[in-house]
């Protein structure tokens, strides 16, 4: 799919969206399109209902964490062939980072695809809600959910947002750069230190 | 009291509906031996109906993804077995397969024979075995398993004799596979592959036409094509509705487009429907190693200008994709230029295939919902990564 012909296409369709092609270097040349948050779910819509787009398949959707001391090599690796707006865009967002959601859309009808799509959070820490796509594509359900889990991107229009892998009492979010393991995963007092306290108590001789 | 114990929304259901109804919350797994694994299914019961079902796992989550983040591109090839243990060479396949498209590796043509024989084992003994736990799920209790066992441990044998490992066989290499085919070994697949169809014949004789498998399965847990194909459902579950995607087919990746087979089709969408499609594949996978052993070349079986040790790929990214036994399984790798992935992750066909199971299940029998989940094909390793 080239995403030449497509952004224009997708510009006249959604008037006022934010697109960006973000070029891969490498050889598999999966080229992908950065889409603006607000206009997510029309596009997303679009793509999926137009006769000869029809991507009615969204594969694999997931999360990378790009926090701000990772940023420089993706910009020197991935905005090589931008315009200087773009260049401008990345210098402001440099100081915090952000997530960002990728999907990987492909047409089971037509056969053809992927057309990656990428939407980014404005910040790591508070600011990083984006569109759910999950009402346009059911296959985003669960991914969604662990990206949520294991990143923390809160997926706005979600039906059913809990943490997916990890338990529902945890705090932290696992796949972020930054993460730092706790030492102690025990924190939850079991039955079983009950006992061991007992145990103790009843060797010790003092019962 | 009825309600007291359900949790919101089991209890609005139960005031929407007849209100002389009592739900009854079921919490099967994660300890039950039809679950394939430690995976959990919140049900709630309306009688016998299921109204309610929330898979629930995480159970065997290890982080998979950050692990390979700190371990280098050949480091996780051996984790990548651990995910579906079952098809362990399809998951290195496709692994191997993205790497390769990230790198830009050219793979031999010996290899990608010897790829596309030991892929297509793999389905063998995977689908095989599948129908054995589905109709050891339905009650069917030993023999159907322990027949389609004794055909896997054949195979499993040529995985030993070839790898030195019968599950964890880690054979792909970035551009080719680990070792050669050790000596006689091709005669003894060839005989393994020539048995095969005699064990389908058998297999399908005992319970193709078996009434009550009949009964247990046709017109249970059905999805619909335009379900099944938003809900990104892939593999034998999405082709049994009838939708004709199979990555063999559609992406042609390595050398599927020299081998003549077909592609099994569905038309119900039903459990039964899925436990025949996958002993068609069986056949037209019998057929691909028939043609793939007639025409093995000689050559090298790995690129000799691939380094192995301190591979760094360029900066970039990609998504490689192959038909696994299960559904498709995607590895997306984004490479930051040094030896290890800056983010590695695995699309498991599993999971996915998960999402429609309670769409599948409500209104079904609770003796329903452990055949309908056999049929989904899971693999907890792969689900909860």
């Amino acid at each position: 799919m080239n995403l030449e012909q497509l952004k224009p296409e997708l510009e006249a369709a959604i008037p006022g969206c934010r697109l960006e092609i973000i070029s891969n270097p490498s050889p598999s040349g999966q080229h992908s399109l950065l889409i603006g948050p607000e206009h997510a779910l029309d596009l997303a819509t679009f793509l999926r209902d137009t006769p000869h787009l029809r991507f009615d398949y969204c594969s694999n959707v997931t999360g990378v964490d790009w926090p701000a001391s990772a940023l420089p090599g993706s910009v020197k690796s991935k905005e090589m062939e931008d315009g200087t707006e773009n260049v401008e865009q990345d210098t402001n967002a440099e100081p915090t980072g952000y997530l960002e959601a990728v999907y990987h859309l492909y047409s089971m009808q037509l056969k053809h695809g992927p057309v990656i799509l990428r939407m980014r959070t404005e910040d790591r820490a508070t600011r990083v809600h984006l569109p759910s796509l999950t009402p346009i594509w059911r296959s985003a359900d669960f991914q969604e959910r662990e990206i949520f889990d294991l990143f923390g991107i809160i997926f706005d229009g979600h039906p059913d947002l809990r943490r997916i892998l990890m338990w529902d009492e945890f705090t932290d979010h696992p796949m972020r750069r930054d993460y730092v393991e706790p030492d102690d995963y025990e924190y939850e007092p079991t039955a079983h230190d009950d006992v061991l306290r007992k145990t103790m108590h009843h060797y010790s001789g003092n019962a | 009291m009825t309600t007291a114990t359900l949790p919101p929304s089991a209890t609005l259901i139960s005031q929407s509906a007849d209100s002389d109804t009592q739900l009854l919350e079921v919490s099967m797994g994660p300890q039950h031996p039809s679950t394939h694994g430690v995976f959990r299914m919140d049900v709630a019961l309306d009688g016998e109906h299921v109204v309610k079902l929330k898979p629930i796992f995480g159970y065997l989550h290890r982080n998979h993804e950050k692990i390979a983040e700190n371990e280098t591109y050949l480091g996780s090839m051996p984790y990548t077995d651990r995910l579906d243990y079952f098809c362990s060479i399809t998951n290195n396949w496709a692994y191997a397969l993205a790497v390769e498209k990230l790198a830009g590796v050219v793979v031999p043509e010996r290899a990608e024979y010897l790829r596309v024989i030991t892929g297509e084992l793999t389905r063998l003994q995977n689908h095989a075995s599948l129908v054995g736990f589905l109709m050891q799920d339905m009650g069917a209790s030993g023999t159907p398993l322990m027949y389609a066992f004794r055909e896997r441990e054949k195979i499993l044998d040529l995985f030993e004799a070839l790898t030195g490992a019968r599950m964890m066989c880690n054979y792909m290499r970035f551009g080719g596979c680990r070792c050669d085919l050790p000596e006689g070994w091709l005669a003894q697949a060839k005989q393994v592959v020539d048995a095969f169809p005699r064990f389908l014949d058998e297999f399908e004789r005992l319970l193709s036409g078996n009434e009550i498998i009949m009964a247990r399965t046709q017109g249970v847990g059905v999805l619909s094509k335009e379900l099944a194909i938003n809900a990104g459902v892939t593999g034998p579950m999405l082709r049994a509705c009838g939708v004709n995607y199979d990555l063999r087919k559609v992406d042609k990746y390595g050398i599927y487009d020299r081998f003549n087979f077909r592609v099994p089709l569905g038309e119900h969408g039903d459990v039964y429907d899925r436990y025949m499609i996958r002993l068609l594949e069986m056949r037209e996978s019998v057929g691909i190693l028939r043609q793939a052993m007639r025409d093995l070349p000689e050559g090298p079986f790995t690129d000799p200008k691939t380094k192995v040790r301190n591979f760094r790929p360029k900066p970039g990214e990609a998504y490689g994709r192959i038909e696994a036994p299960k559904g498709e399984l995607g590895f997306y790798l984004i490479s930051d230029g040094t030896p290890n992935p800056y983010r590695y992750r695995v699309r498991p066909p599993s999971l996915i295939n998960l999402t429609v199971l309670e769409d599948m299940c409500l209104g079904q029998n609770i003796a329903d919902v452990v055949i309908i989940l056999g049929s989904v094909d899971i693999v907890m390793g792969e689900v909860d990564r």
